[in-house]
Order: C-alpha cells, then sequence, then structure tokens
C-alpha cells in the first residue's frame, strides 16, 4: 500500500488550512475529499471531448458516449454485477432509492402489502417508501436495534411474511457506524422470495462489495462518497426486476404509458436514465473508482480498520464521553457525545480548531429517538486520516470540555 | 443608547480579540448574561426550530417598547441570542422591523446567518421583526 504522505498529496483539499489550523477532515460520511486523478478526469471531459450523450453524431459527443459507457461497465464491474444493463446512473443514493420505490410500487404494491426497513436508516432509505406506501396503501415494518446500536435479527424474522414485498436495508448506518449482517437479511428473505434492496451509501467506500456474492436485487450508492464528483450515483438492479419495473422519471400516474413505452430510451438501462446525465461527473467516479481499486479495498477495509480501533481507544478514555454504536462491525464511524454539552457547541468549537466533524442527528431521527438524544457528534473517519488527526480531536474535546465546563 | 451605538460597543468588543476561541469565550460569557426566559413560557409556541439547537423567545409589549427574554439549550447559541437581544430589546416596534444588524457581519457570525444554518439565528431575528409587526398592526 502507498505510504500516508503520499496518500494525502493525492487530494490536494488536505493540505489546506481552516481558520489558520490544518484541516482535520473527519467529515467522510457527508462526503468524501476528491483525488487529482478525479478532478483531472472532470477538467478533461469539459477541456477536451464535451458533447452531450448518445445524441449526436459528431465526434465530441461519440467520445463522451464512449467514455460514459466505459464508466458504466467500470462501476458494473467494481461491484461485480452481471450485466451493464443492469447499472443505472442516478444523481445519488437518494435518487436511486427514490426511483426504485415508485417504480417498484407502480409495478409491485398493492393495499396491505408490506415493506420492512431497519430503525438504522438515513432519512433517504425511510421517506420514499413512506411517500410510496402512502400512495400505494402499503405498510412498513421497522427491524428494532438493540442498545449496541445492531438490528434485532430474531425481530427481523418475525416481520417477514406473505406480506411482505420487499427488504430495504442499509449496508452501514450513517449515524453509528453499525455494519449490518446481510447475508442473514438477504438470505431470510429470498427464502420466502422476497427481494431485498441495499442501500450502500456508507458501505461501498470500506471494503469489498461482490453483488454475485451478496445477491442483493438493489443496490444503490452515491458518487461522492466514494472520492467522486457530487450528483452522481448508481442504482443497480437485477435485470429482471428492471425490465417489468416502469421508468420513475415522467410524472407517475399523469403518464401515459403507452407514450412511455414509444420512447426511444425502452431499453435497459437507458428507460431509467431520462434527460441528460451527469455524465462528467460519471466519468469522474469511473477514476474514483479506479484510484480506490490502485489502493487496493482489502487495505483501504485494514487501514481504516485500526484507525477505528485507535479512535475508539482514544476517545473512550475522554471522561465524560458516550460513544453511541458499539457494534464488533463498524465502519469507520464514531458517533460520541460530551456529557452535559450541547452537540453543536461542541462542533463550532472543533470547526474553529480545524476539525471538521458533523453534528446533530445526521438525517436519521429515528435512531437519536431510539437512544433518546437529539443528536451527537460524528466523526467518520476514511483512509487518508491519521492517529495525528484523531489526537488532534481528542485535544480538541479536551478544549471543548474546558470551554463548558 | 441607539442601536447603532449598541452595535457599534458589541463590534468594538469583538475586536479586541483576533483568536476565534477567545471570541467564542466572550460568546459564552455573554450568554450567561442573557435575560432568561420564565420557564413557563419555554413551550412550543416561543420556541424557534433551528436544525440543531432550540431557542425559546419570549416578547413582551408595554404599549411603546418590546422586550425580550430567551433562552437555548446550546450555550454558543444563548450567546448569540444574548448579542441580538442587546441589541433589539425595549426598542419600539418601529425601530426593531427597521433595524439593519450590521454587527453580525462585522463580528464574524455571518456564516450563522446562511439559512440552512443550524443555529437558526435568521429566524430569530425574523421572528423579532415578526413579533414587532404584529404589536404595530395591534397599535394601529
Amino acid at each position: 500500500m502507498k505510504e500516508i504522505d503520499e496518500i494525502r498529496a493525492d487530494f490536494p483539499i488536505l493540505s489546506r488550512k481552516v481558520y489558520g489550523k490544518p484541516l482535520v477532515y473527519f467529515d467522510n460520511g457527508a462526503t468524501t475529499q476528491k483525488p487529482n486523478c478525479v478532478l483531472d478526469a472532470v477538467d478533461e471531459v469539459y477541456k477536451s471531448y464535451n458533447g452531450n450523450i448518445h445524441r449526436g453524431v459528431h465526434f465530441l459527443s461519440d467520445m463522451s458516449s464512449e467514455a460514459y459507457e466505459n464508466a458504466r461497465e467500470k462501476v458494473r464491474s467494481f461491484i461485480n454485477a452481471d450485466k451493464r444493463e443492469e447499472v443505472v446512473f442516478t444523481s445519488g443514493t437518494t435518487g436511486s432509492i427514490n426511483g426504485i420505490a415508485f417504480s417498484f410500487g407502480e409495478r409491485y404494491i398493492k393495499a396491505g402489502d408490506e415493506i420492512i426497513l431497519s430503525r438504522l436508516e438515513h432519512h433517504a432509505n425511510i421517506v420514499p417508501w413512506q411517500m410510496m406506501c402512502e400512495r400505494r396503501g402499503a405498510v412498513l415494518l421497522v427491524i428494532p436495534i438493540n442498545d449496541n446500536g445492531e438490528v434485532m435479527l430474531d425481530e427481523y424474522y418475525k416481520l417477514l411474511s406473505s406480506r411482505t414485498r420487499l427488504v430495504s436495508v442499509t449496508q452501514a448506518s450513517n449515524a453509528l457506524g453499525t455494519v449490518l449482517p446481510l447475508k442473514e437479511i438477504i438470505t431470510a428473505a429470498h427464502s420466502i422470495n422476497v427481494p431485498v434492496l441495499i442501500d450502500g451509501a456508507q458501505g461501498i467506500q470500506h471494503g469489498i462489495v461482490d453483488l454475485k456474492e451478496m445477491d442483493c436485487d438493489f443496490y444503490v450508492f452515491s458518487g461522492h462518497k466514494i472520492y467522486g464528483p457530487a450528483g452522481i450515483g448508481v442504482l443497480y438492479g437485477k435485470e429482471k426486476w428492471l425490465s417489468e419495473m416502469p421508468p420513475f422519471q415522467g410524472g407517475g400516474d399523469m403518464v401515459d404509458k403507452v407514450t412511455f413505452e414509444k420512447t426511444t430510451y425502452n431499453e435497459l438501462p437507458f428507460k431509467f436514465e431520462a434527460g441528460t446525465m451527469n455524465y462528467p461527473a460519471a466519468i469522474g467516479l469511473a477514476s474514483a473508482l479506479d484510484y480506490v481499486s490502485s489502493i487496493g479495498r482489502e487495505n483501504i477495509a485494514t487501514r481504516e480498520k485500526e484507525l477505528l480501533i485507535y479512535a475508539t481507544g482514544r476517545l473512550s478514555t475522554i471522561k465524560g464521553i458516550k460513544i453511541y454504536g458499539n457494534s464488533e462491525k463498524k465502519i469507520s464511524t464514531i458517533s460520541f457525545h460530551i456529557k452535559d454539552i450541547h452537540q453543536y457547541d461542541t462542533g463550532m468549537i472543533l470547526d474553529k480548531m480545524g476539525i471538521a466533524v458533523r453534528t446533530g442527528t445526521h438525517c436519521a431521527q429515528p435512531v437519536m429517538d431510539r437512544f433518546g438524544i437529539d443528536g451527537t457528534v460524528r466523526a467518520s473517519l476514511c483512509f487518508y486520516n491519521t492517529k495525528e488527526e484523531i489526537d488532534t480531536l481528542a485535544d480538541g474535546i479536551e478544549k471543548v470540555k474546558s470551554m463548558f465546563a | 443608547m441607539t442601536i447603532k451605538e449598541v452595535q457599534d460597543n458589541i463590534i468594538e468588543e469583538f475586536s479586541l480579540f483576533d483568536d476565534w476561541m477567545d471570541k467564542y469565550n466572550l460568546l459564552i460569557d455573554l450568554g450567561k448574561d442573557l435575560p432568561v426566559i420564565d420557564p413557563k413560557y419555554k413551550v412550543k409556541d416561543f420556541l424557534i426550530e433551528g436544525c440543531q439547537s432550540k431557542v425559546w423567545l419570549h416578547p413582551v409589549y408595554d404599549g411603546k417598547l418590546i422586550s425580550f427574554t430567551a433562552d437555548s439549550d446550546a450555550i454558543i447559541t444563548r450567546g448569540i441570542v444574548a448579542l441580538l437581544i442587546k441589541v433589539m430589546t425595549n426598542r419600539s416596534p418601529d425601530e426593531i422591523i427597521a433595524t439593519d444588524l450590521y454587527f453580525i457581519d462585522k463580528i464574524g457570525l455571518r456564516q450563522n446567518l446562511s439559512p440552512t444554518r443550524s443555529n437558526g439565528l435568521l429566524s430569530m431575528v425574523r421572528q423579532m421583526k415578526l413579533y414587532a409587526m404584529a404589536f404595530n398592526a395591534k397599535n394601529k
């Protein structure tokens, strides 16, 4: 694996200062920073071969279209999907889930049907299903979590029934870091022929994702959380589902389906890619995936585990800190609260020390409700972070404590 | 003191500190001087909901001037509210409505002003002006 200094040199923003202090970027769960190769790839599109994809007969359009389709193939190979037709580009995880919720609902859901989610879901994997359930008269069921922030599998098994139409869970909790037991969840659902959607927004950047092995029916993620540009996401779906589901762009019940069927984008994956896609971002994402592969996904997982263990140990020794989410299996995200100090106050002071963390409910209010709190401070680390930065955070927390004591 | 004078005083006070930590320490201290709201007003009706920290703001109008009491669950936010109240309390509705709060920008709290910002500073200012408008309307 590359040395840490070399890795950090690949990310120009990491060397900047904030309020005169070296930046400590611990908000990777919200978005990751971009390596030079990604910035160059996007720059290159606009400088050298920008043309709208799949539209023109001219040179530039051909070149853009080819790069865009190569990006699709890159994604397919990265997640080990069967076919490129199963890889749809979207605006991000939220766009992907909204799309699936709409199309799946239109095609398969009727009154009284049930969708199962977990208590750990980000709002992006709750609200689209609520909207769909409201429209179709379906019901949402929620897998509870225990005090460690882990889903309770025995409760999940009880929720599965002949009314279940889909299970949609996250690969890892953005708020607590918990990694979910996907194998158990997927196997149980499949045993009664229920498809499963995995929200990979907090999963794919932390290790190997092999969809042939995972065998989920849908897998979604965002480009910007895996070192790619913002505004691009992926919706993977098994062909048998995607070919049956109607397109999600066009306006639901108001859409004349006959007209829709006559559009030129009626084949996979194009039937789900209406309008001009963010092709420069897709091309940038391909470059990001190359970068991640060049570092090595096992290497990333190993390094992040080291950082998680170090950070957990370091923060645990600070008096008054409570860490939320103590599962054995976690991504490198630590959610915590300092006794008697509002997370907003903590975040504001850490910010002035150059430390970027996220504070609040992390778009996962049901998780906060479960623990009876109104928010936490979240440090989400990734492979370009260092133990020294964790020390800076620990010192910062001590400073916060002294200021608000 | 006029609203302008109070704002200029605040700007001068903050200008003594170059370091962000010192500015925030000052804010924390100011929070301690906040005219604290009667607990019976710490209810939903007087809650200004930001995304992260809660602020309760209660106005009293004596027919001429409006005074405010407030509280927040976050200490920095309490300091910011205390500053706002310093400027806005015991003013006529017309004064409050017309006030241009330039001090926020000048002391470097501008980042707290954007609409998506979590402490709801903008909502607090808006709420103060709304109360002033409401009292004005009642007068006429």
